[in-house]
């Protein structure tokens, strides 16, 4: 089943409506929240990561309403170079994209698991943790 | 009878490439096995390891003179300054100085991304600094002001020497209000969310030899890659006993070194700038120091492993901030180490700001030095003030 992380942009207009059920219902899709966020102006953004067989028309759908939808580019990568294996970021990180690989207390990275929340690029106390787009 | 070692025999078998060493790891191992009766006679030399944020580091920077001379009053390495009032061209720069634009907590949490910490590092680095000094003029010093770049090879002396460093044991950090913390360990989620700690443990140099029986004032260490010294106690060094509310003894804690060494042989991978969210920059050191195995006490001390070693949990969100002398009890970095521990009933995340493999890499770098024999001990002309001298932290009125 293919998968795609995109990132949503609503009007103040959509920010209310039931949008994502309908992907559910309608397309059969699913959906992974990773992150979600309505400003004071109403206006919303979501990054999701969807999986199933009619994502393109789930999107179709979505542009039909005025969503704008663009494909998540923004990545976190680890600098190795930078990286002391600290663990500072590990509590941190809410996916558990960041853990301690035990007993050797080695700081890896899973960036299948990363939400791109960027909570490590600003907690890293060695700025080892990078945005790449 | 009892072994006992002294550190001319000990040195006189590592010139000879004879001398038995091995890291606090494997002591503790070893001493499982075979005993402490056993190990001591076998072992010369235990090696241990530390590596993290340690505020109260800086260094001594001896610029050289220029053409005509200038008697700097202030100075800036890359716009973060350092203090010059003690001659016409030396400046110490700390590791938690930031740059006079630096935004700070404005925008709270700031981010402090470049300090006195990262200075150090890039001059360790050999990157070229900007230098800006300004003068007030005098007759033998009378240049006003200088902009230029220098390397670490370029200027005269380079010393890292830091007040306070390799402190013994450290508090386990947690917040129990109900916003997240931004703290020098780290940033602390709100009701319980997570719990930080800052020692190697069982690597730790002064939780291995907790009474200072071996460690004092020339005491020769690994220092930030290099080689460097134990020169005096460090500062707040109050090397006492903690205890719980029911009188119970949890361990040595809170002595402290003071060391230095020439920053020219240190390395980058061992002096790293370092940026704590919302609190500020600091520097992290990798420290290793021997402890000779002289007697059976010693060793004992030294094959202590997380299991038998213990942090205070402190509340950063009250206590620690208002000085107030109370603990949500002790747990062992075994416990920390494994990742949660219980507070309060809770479950609670843990996570170091110190790294254990790195610490880890330091022991065993010291280890293959005195094994090579390029590394002697250096026997304490003093030793320092142990548990036994009853020092207690002053309180600042006001």
């Amino acid at each position: 089943m293919s998968s795609k992380k995109v990132v949503l942009r609503f009007g103040a207009d959509l920010a209310d409506q039931p949008i994502i059920y309908k992907l559910v219902k309608d397309y059969d899709l699913v959906i992974n929240i990773l992150k979600a966020n309505v400003n004071p102006q109403k206006e919303g953004t979501l990054v999701m990561d969807i999986s199933g067989k009619n994502i393109e028309q789930g999107i179709e759908y979505l542009r039909q309403l005025g969503v704008r939808v663009q494909s998540l580019t923004e990545e976190i990568i680890q600098n190795g170079e930078k990286c002391v294996s600290c663990g500072a970021c590990t509590d941190i990180c809410p996916s558990g994209a960041l853990y301690m690989d035990r007993p050797d207390m080695l700081v890896r990275f899973n960036s299948d698991r990363c939400v791109v929340c960027h909570l490590c690029v600003k907690a890293c106390p060695m700025k080892a943790m990078e945005v790449r787009f | 009878m009892a072994v006992e070692k002294t550190y001319q025999e000990i040195n006189e078998r590592i010139k000879k490439g004879q001398a038995v060493v091995v890291t606090a790891e494997e002591l503790i191992t070893m001493v499982k096995e075979k005993g402490v009766t056993r190990v001591t006679s076998e072992v010369d030399v235990v090696t241990t390891g530390t590596f993290g944020p340690m505020c109260s580091s800086g260094a001594f920077l001896n610029f050289g003179h220029s053409k005509p001379r200038i008697k700097m009053h202030k100075v800036w390495l890359n716009d973060v300054a350092a203090y010059t009032g003690i001659a016409a061209v030396d400046a110490f720069i700390g590791a938690t100085e930031v740059p006079e634009d630096d935004p700070l907590n404005t925008v709270h949490p700031g981010e402090f991304r470049y300090g006195g910490g990262h200075v150090i590092q890039d001059l360790v680095a050999r990157k070229k600094i900007r230098l800006k000094a300004t003068g007030y003029g005098t007759d033998c010093y009378p240049r006003r002001e200088i902009e230029t770049e220098i390397t670490i090879d370029d200027i005269n002396e380079a010393i890292l020497f830091n007040p306070r460093n390799a402190y013994q044991n450290y508090n386990c950090a947690v917040n129990l209000s109900s916003r997240t913390i931004y703290t020098y360990l780290g940033m602390l989620k709100a009701n319980l969310g997570n719990a930080h700690y800052s020692t190697s443990g069982q690597l730790s140099p002064l939780l291995k030899d907790p009474m200072f029986k071996t460690i004092g004032v020339g005491t020769r260490i690994f220092l930030g890659g290099g080689i460097g010294y134990v020169v005096w106690n460090g500062t707040q060094h109050f090397p006492g006993v903690s205890q719980d509310n029911q009188g119970q003894n949890f361990g040595h804690s809170g002595g402290t070194l003071s060391v230095l060494g020439d920053l020219k042989q240190m390395s980058p991978r061992w002096l790293v700038g370092t940026s704590m969210l919302g609190y500020g920059a600091t520097l992290t050191v990798g420290i290793g120091i021997p402890i000779p195995l002289l007697n059976e006490e010693i060793c004992r001390y030294a094959a202590a492993g997380d299991d038998e070693l213990y942090a205070p949990i402190i509340d950063y969100s009250d206590a620690f901030p208002n000085l107030i002398p109370a603990n949500l009890g002790y747990v062992s970095y075994a416990e920390l180490k494994s990742g949660k521990i219980t507070v309060n009933g809770k479950e609670v995340p843990t996570a170091p700001v110190s790294s254990y493999p790195r610490a880890r890499e330091i022991a065993g770098t010291l280890k293959q030095w005195i094994q090579k024999g390029d590394f002697l001990l250096g026997e304490p002309v003093q030793l320092l003030p142990n548990a036994d001298a009853g020092i207690k932290a002053n309180t600042l009125k006001g």
